[in-house]
């Protein structure tokens, strides 16, 4: 046996009291690719930053190349060789290629000059590293998710590497691009460079782990070679229950569509997009971020513009040139990003319900009638179960899950008709995470029209009577979700087709 | 209902630091002027004349608060006060010139207000537009417009005061409410009460604070972003040409530069009230009591001769950075963690 690049033993890691890390244990051989899989909030992030020292462990030891420390800071970590790509891979999207990659080496020699000639040559270097050709004066900016991700593996590899650690590498990559960038971990590992992989998804990591460690809660469940595990068993591990898989079936009453597109296009973000919503539908909406998915929702929502194509609603041509003039067509817009987009997060949770329906808490003299307010946002707080003992409280002090609940809560109560949800579920517990399913479905079985735009498939297949595919930029197929497979959705959504850029 | 509502809004005001450190602050300063300077402290003419000084600062520090809640700021008070007091100061010269007759002068300063007022909404209508339309940082809208603005103050006074006024404005401006309260303290608490029933009792307020909290997030709610904020610097502008109406009064004659530190103090007192200068948060009550407590300071200083008037641009400039130093400490926990320890330990 090999000695490990990496040895975990009994990691435990508390904030403010609550147990992120819970003796948890972890070994990582030369060469071997890990995948580190667990549900949001189940500690995964914790245990990177543990690794690569940022936070320091409350107990437990780590050992990196046969040294065992108890507080790991980050330059020691570093010099073991333990690097992190993370999700938005930490460039400088204002600098070239060639100057990401060579900062580093010059920031850590104490260089008060910079020599242009040498940049290039350490540049050159470290991307011949892993054999792509990208140019060195592009700006990190302009790139796509692909490359920039590869500048950051090439960066990550000049300090001589021993362990990557990737946090979901593959959420905004094609097929072709996931392909490439394992061919690369392949080839890492011909050199003895290991790669723990982080994901909470089944599909993309399978086919290249060899090893997989789920963690729950801050505990380690199980560290398992990939043959021992089935997509139930998976979803099991993760999230400590058993599904059920009842799907959701529509009751449709009305034929009319209540919202509908015909060659909707805006420019450098989707086109020719037609589709028909009916009430009680849940529509789902999937592709790869970049896709177009948000862009269409924005578009429907009147926050972005379209240049060509029509929306109708009720069979009327609309212009939805304004948020409040979807608004008062009905239309309500769960962001995608709740913090940044759907929440005022040091305001009262009480105003946060009712914000969207103010105006109609107002007298005739022009007072607003707080107690009217106050008791509409406590209908809201015991219907959609927010667990919170005061409105007055800020949103901050609030879960994920019950601050999405808010937004929901909100958009519930300007009574709109068709209800557009981006991402509802990203970052809620498994608990909310099916309370806002059942929601949902009791809202179109009540006649609202849902449309849920996810990538996360299962919750599309699940929830959704009708799934559209996007795929840069345009709707490549429909499907009915009990005649496909999740394997099938997931190829439909990452296969390579031409980009936007090239056709318009 | 209404006994919940005012229960609930007495436990919010008391949970409020920043007011209940004010107010324990002010009374310690009231206990040192009394003792200090006993005599001062029982004359009434002391408070008769803060009551006239703080109201020109006070009300622009009203304005300036109302852009701070929704994220932005107004440097442009002073220049907006000091354009609108000389553009009514040349109106009523020419409605009524020196020597005219009662009702001229009182027709004069009935033009004078209303003048005035308009001009201080349409300059801060202006400032709206610029920040919320052309979407420019609004520290450089207004450091840009109070420029512009005492630029034309400067041009119509040719630079120099403005005076000789019809003196039934002067008349007007030093009465007294039952022969005790100025008209200038009358005017601050006439405002105070108008600028709190708009941000505690309308939908416009709750809905200023949700704007400075989250822009994107108000616009996705169906605000009208750009509507209410061009309404907050309007107001802004409106309750500064009041200031400026003030010192107009108090000075019986208005100039380009009067006022100069008081864009500065202005900002002292809403960021020293507790308002966040990034928006979404501040008590109406924690700015008046900080105006208070900042004329008190300086009436205060104003009775030892031996510090300078030069020291005041120190002082002041010292406690903004001080307190934004303390709000920075005391929003990572600092200070409850230190009071907590100090419990534990005593």
């Amino acid at each position: 046996m090999v000695d490990n690049v990496i040895a975990v033993r009994g990691v435990s890691k508390a904030f403010a009291g609550v147990q992120a890390l819970d003796t948890i244990s972890l070994e990582i051989a030369p060469g071997e690719i890990h995948c580190l899989a667990g549900e949001n909030g189940s500690g995964k992030s914790t245990l990177i930053k543990v690794i690569s020292g940022v936070h320091a462990a409350d107990e437990g030891t780590i050992e990196l190349n046969g040294k065992e420390f108890s507080k790991l800071t980050p330059m020691e970590a570093i010099s073991n060789g333990v690097q992190v790509i993370y999700q938005d891979f930490s460039v400088f999207p204002n600098l070239t290629v060639m100057e990401n990659l060579a900062l580093t080496a010059e920031l850590a020699e104490h260089r008060t000059f910079v020599n242009w000639r040498r940049m290039r040559r350490i540049a050159t270097e470290a991307i011949a590293k892993i054999n792509v050709k990208i140019d060195l004066d592009a700006k990190v900016g302009q790139l796509s998710v692909a490359q920039k991700q590869l500048v950051a593996i090439a960066r990550a590899l000049m300090s001589n590497a021993r362990l990557i650690i990737m946090d979901e590498p593959t959420t905004a990559l094609t097929k072709r691009e996931v392909d490439a960038l394992f061919g690369i971990i392949l080839d890492l590992k011909s050199r003895g460079i290991a790669t723990l992989f982080v994901s909470h998804k089944l599909e993309e990591v399978f086919e290249i782990s060899e090893r997989f460690t789920i963690i729950r809660n801050g505990k380690h469940v199980i560290t398992c070679l990939p043959e021992e595990l089935d997509h139930k068993k998976f979803s099991f591990f993760m999230t400590g229950r058993e599904f059920d898989d009842a799907r959701f079936t529509p009751q449709i009453r009305a034929t009319q569509p209540i919202l509908e597109t015909s060659r909707l296009s805006a420019h450098g973000a989707f086109s020719d997009v037609s589709l028909s919503l009916r009430p009680g539908e849940i529509l789902g909406i999937t592709g790869l971020l970049g896709s177009g998915r948000t862009e269409l929702a924005l578009a429907l929502f009147g926050s972005l513009k379209s240049d060509s194509g029509e929306i109708r609603i009720d069979g009327k041509a609309v212009v939805l040139d304004s948020v409040r003039t979807a608004i008062s067509h009905g239309i309500g817009y769960v962001p995608e990003d709740r913090l940044t987009e759907g929440l005022f997060l040091e305001r009262s949770i009480g105003s946060n319900i009712v914000i969207s329906e103010i105006d109609s808490f107002v007298s005739s003299l022009g007072v607003l009638e707080q107690d009217k307010a106050d008791a509409e946002a406590q209908r809201w707080i015991t219907d959609l179960r927010i667990a919170t003992p005061d409105a007055q409280n800020a949103v901050s002090t609030l879960s994920g899950g019950n601050q999405q609940r808010i937004v929901l809560a909100k958009w519930l109560a300007t009574k709109p008709r068709v209800l557009i949800l981006n991402g509802p579920t990203v970052g809620v517990d498994i608990g909310s995470k099916h309370d806002i399913h059942r929601v949902l479905r009791e809202l179109a079985a009540e006649g609202l029209a849902v449309i849920v735009i996810s990538d996360d498939i299962p919750e599309v297949i699940q929830n959704c009577n009708r799934v559209l595919v996007m795929n840069a930029g345009r709707i490549v197929s429909e499907l009915d979700p009990t005649q496909t497979s999740e394997l099938e959705l997931a190829a439909l959504m990452s296969k390579d087709v031409q980009t936007l850029e090239g056709i318009s | 209902m209404t006994a919940i509502t005012t229960s609930r809004s007495r436990v919010r005001l008391f949970r409020d630091q920043h007011v209940t450190r004010l107010a324990s602050i002010l009374v310690v300063l009231l206990l040192f002027f009394a003792l200090v300077r006993t005599e001062n402290f029982f004359r009434l003419a002391t408070w008769q004349s803060m009551a006239v000084q703080f109201p020109e600062f006070g009300l622009m520090a009203l304005g300036v608060m109302l852009t701070m809640i929704i994220g932005g700021i107004d440097l442009s008070v002073v220049g907006i006060a000091n354009m609108t007091a000389i553009g009514s100061a040349t109106l009523m010269l020419s409605i009524a010139p020196t020597g005219s007759d009662s009702p001229e002068g009182y027709l004069a300063l009935m033009a004078a207000i209303f003048f005035s007022l308009l001009v201080g909404a349409l300059a801060g209508a202006f400032n709206g537009f610029l920040v919320a339309k052309v979407k420019i940082p609004a520290i450089l809208v207004t450091l840009g417009t109070f420029e512009l603005f005492t630029g034309i103050a400067v041009i119509i006074s040719g630079g120099k005061p403005t005076s000789g006024l019809p003196p039934e404005y002067g008349e007007v401006m030093a009465s007294r409410l039952f022969g005790v309260i100025p008209m200038p303290l009358i005017i601050f608490i006439v405002a105070t009460a108008v600028i709190g029933v708009l941000m505690y009792k309308t939908a416009f307020g709750t809905k200023l604070y949700m704007l400075g909290s989250n822009e994107t997030a108000a616009e996705f709610s169906g605000l009208k972003t750009t509507s209410l904020t061009i309404r907050t610097y309007m107001i802004s502008g409106l309750l500064a040409s009041v200031a400026g109406l003030v010192m107009l009064g108090n000075y019986n004659s208005a100039k380009a530069d009067y006022g100069s530190t008081y864009t500065l103090l202005a900002i002292l007192i809403v960021v020293l009230g507790g308002v966040n200068p990034n928006g979404g948060s501040g008590r109406l009550a924690g700015v008046i009591l900080a105006v208070v407590v900042l004329q008190v300071l300086s009436s205060l200083l104003n009775t030892f001769p031996h510090i300078s008037n030069f020291y005041r641009p120190l002082i002041w400039g010292g406690v903004l950075l001080l307190v934004i130093v303390v709000n920075q400490w005391d929003k990572r926990d600092h200070l409850a963690r230190l009071f907590r320890w100090k419990g534990t330990t005593s």
